[in-house]
């Protein structure tokens, strides 16, 4: 059962991964976009990781996202314009990202560990009390610097956009 | 079929990911589909994350995943704001017309 | 029983009375903002307009379903789907009621006992923006859009409250599977008082309920906060070129997301199956009792009605109210019926709140919505969190 699942949900994720970069609309590659998040959840669940999968949904799928397809829509560029590359990067480009994907691969291929793999339901230590208490205790110091971080950008994306209503 | 899925599978689905935001990131003129290419490397590494932190059976590969998004999703609060301020002044959202500073 | 064929049947339960329930909270809405409005509301169609759904749904069917051009036709078709989908699939989590024993089968009233259930919740609800917001903006349309872009807008603004009040019942009940939330909701203070979290020492979550329902109202669109569906504004919103199916559609997600928030409430805050007062004082009659005084009002109307042709009618509801009454007596199934009582008719009086809001306030502007869920709901549900939080560590 475990195999099939993560070949669904590893393809449907490597598909719109695709999409993503194949798309001329931005908002097709948006919404594709989302559907990696999303099936990177399921994924995520199936490493025992449950409040992360869950915050994948709320945080990147149902935020990230959505402030992109915001901006997409306010802006309203439509498809995107084919310019005239050079070239020399077209001519190289493919070549060198699949040496890049090879070359990745393989170190991966060779290296993982070989023991037991990925069973759903092995790992528990995924739950929402042992995340707490590690954010809590271990990582208490990153935690508050991450929330001035979000609150600088907060007020730095309100001073960047901000509009006077006249 | 073997009943567990090797991790080495995981992994390989994180370097597919990633390569395609590189993908993404390099050939395509839109700046706001370039910032989604970052978007999906963030969430290749994130996968690359979970899958060490079920290996060592720690929490703590969790813990830097969130602490990825969250660093995302502040990224991407300021990144889209300065691209809205771009627009106001140049119209436009290829790269190519965005790359010099004169008008 | 094999899990799968019990998880099927439950499944199916659950999505032929959710489904029903849709088809006559229309009805009820409709005859409550009616009476509210000094007017009768659906009366022909079958008796006191119960066909009148039916009907509904079949003009709905049988309508032309346009297509019209310009539209990019993938998320056009798409975003009801996704709309209509995501609100049906958050009532998997919602705890019905208790472990049950019934023939031989022991099984709990709920499709899947998530421990992430309330994080669970609120994912499915931040992604029901997706479904607005590819309905307006495939509609190639400027009232479409403009109705999307306030919908969301507005629905992500209120998510932040909504995760506090949330959260300050998490704090309280120290886990985030509905089971367990209402499980330590159960117990009585002074052996008489219930102690739901809306009435949990140390800090009643009486903000926190009214944040939460505020909240919901915003995320559901619906009155006070329906602006960007209303019809005298913006046409009718994101879905205003949708017809035939596809605006059924919208509309069943729109009423299973009432359904949905109003049973998410029950569970978080007001105790979920839990009775309102201890079975040593006789709480196991209530039902019963419950149903046989509708009953007997209403044949006792039925006897004196104030129209004629009401005689009939309220007596046999008069008479079911009664054998439903009686249903309640019976020993076999009360572990199952009576819980159920309890889940439903909490649920039942915050929909009828919700009914009762739309037949009675009027909308807020756009930007007063926003100013009132930024400026001044945020920092009370803020503020309701920190308070909770300082007592629970105070006390506990």
């Amino acid at each position: 059962m475990d195999p099939i699942l993560f070949l669904i949900f590893a393809a449907i994720a490597v598909l719109c991964g695709i999409n993503v970069v194949l798309q001329t609309h931005p908002i097709s590659s948006a919404l594709s976009l989302v559907g990696v998040m999303a099936s990177l959840a399921v994924l995520y669940l199936l490493l025992g990781a449950q409040f992360l999968a869950a915050a994948q949904v709320i945080v990147y799928a149902g935020a990230i996202m959505v402030l992109f397809i915001f901006v997409i829509m306010l802006l309203n560029t439509g498809r995107e314009r084919r310019t005239r590359g050079s070239f020399l990067g077209r001519l190289l480009g493919p070549p060198l990202l699949v040496i890049l994907l090879g070359s990745v691969t393989f170190v991966i291929l060779r290296t993982a560990p070989r023991d037991a793999g990925v069973r759903f339901g092995t790992y528990t230590g995924g739950t929402v009390e042992s995340f707490g208490r590690a954010l809590f205790t271990t990582y208490l110091w990153p935690f508050e610097i991450a929330s001035i971080l979000v609150l600088i950008a907060i007020v730095g994306a309100v001073a960047l956009a901000y509009k006077e209503i006249d | 079929m073997p009943q567990a899925v090797p991790l080495s599978w995981y992994l390989a689905l994180s370097a597919v990911l990633f390569t395609l935001g590189v993908a993404g990131f390099l050939f395509r003129r839109n700046i706001v589909t370039m910032f989604m290419s970052i978007e999906l490397m963030l969430n290749a590494v994130n996968l690359t994350f979970v899958v060490i932190s079920y290996r060592l059976r720690q929490v703590d590969g969790q813990i830097f995943t969130f602490f990825v998004m969250v660093v995302a999703a502040a990224e991407a609060a300021v990144g889209l704001a300065i691209i809205l301020t771009v627009f106001k002044n140049r119209a436009t959202l290829q790269v190519d017309d965005l790359s010099t500073m004169k008008d | 029983m094999n899990y799968l064929l019990l998880a099927a049947i439950k499944a199916a339960v659950v999505a032929g009375v959710l489904l029903l329930t849709l088809l006559y909270l229309q009805w009820v809405e409709r005859k409550v903002i009616a009476h509210i409005q000094v007017r009768l509301g659906p009366h022909r169609v079958g008796p006191h307009g119960l066909l009148q759904p039916i009907a509904d749904t079949l003009k709905l069917l049988t309508k032309e379903d346009l297509l019209p051009p310009g539209v990019n036709r993938f998320y056009f078709i798409l975003a009801p789907f996704l709309a209509i989908s995501l609100s049906l699939v958050s009532i998997a989590v919602i705890p019905f009621g208790p472990d049950v024993h019934m023939a031989g089968v022991r099984t709990s009233l709920q499709l899947a006992d998530l421990n992430i259930g309330v994080v669970f919740v609120l994912a499915i609800s931040s992604l029901t923006v997706y479904g607005v917001v590819l309905a307006g903006w495939s509609s190639n349309s400027k009232y479409p859009l403009l109705g999307a872009l306030r919908s969301s807008a507005q629905m992500i603004s209120y998510e932040l409250p909504l995760g506090m009040a949330v959260a300050s019942v998490l704090l309280v009940s120290n886990s985030l599977s509905l089971r367990k939330i209402v499980e330590t909701q159960s117990g009585f203070y002074g052996g008489f008082f219930p102690a739901w979290n809306l009435f949990r020492l140390p800090f009643p979550q009486v903000f926190g309920f009214v944040i939460f329902l505020i909240a919901v109202f915003a995320e559901t669109n619906r009155v006070p906060f329906d602006l960007p569906e209303a019809e005298s504004e913006l046409v009718a919103g994101f879905h205003t070129e949708y017809s035939s199916m596809k605006f059924a559609g919208f509309f069943m997600s729109e009423y299973a997301n009432m359904i949905t928030v109003t049973c998410m409430a029950t569970a978080l805050f007001l105790g979920g199956w839990l009775p309102l007062w201890p079975v040593s004082l006789g709480s196991n009659y209530a039902p019963a009792a419950v149903f046989g005084a509708a009953g007997a009002i209403a044949i006792y109307h039925g006897l004196h009605p104030a129209r004629k042709r009401d005689r009939r009618s309220l007596q046999v509801v008069g008479a079911l109210l009664c054998a439903a009454g009686a249903l309640f007596l019976i020993p076999a199934i009360r572990t199952l019926v009576e819980p159920l009582f309890w889940f439903l008719a909490k649920t039942g009086l915050l929909l009828l709140l919700f009914i009762w809001v739309r037949g009675t306030l009027p909308r807020f502007r756009y930007d007063q919505l926003m100013r009132f869920g930024w400026s001044f709901l945020f920092p009370v549900a803020v503020a309701n969190l920190m308070i909770t939080a300082l007592l629970v560590a105070l006390v506990g």
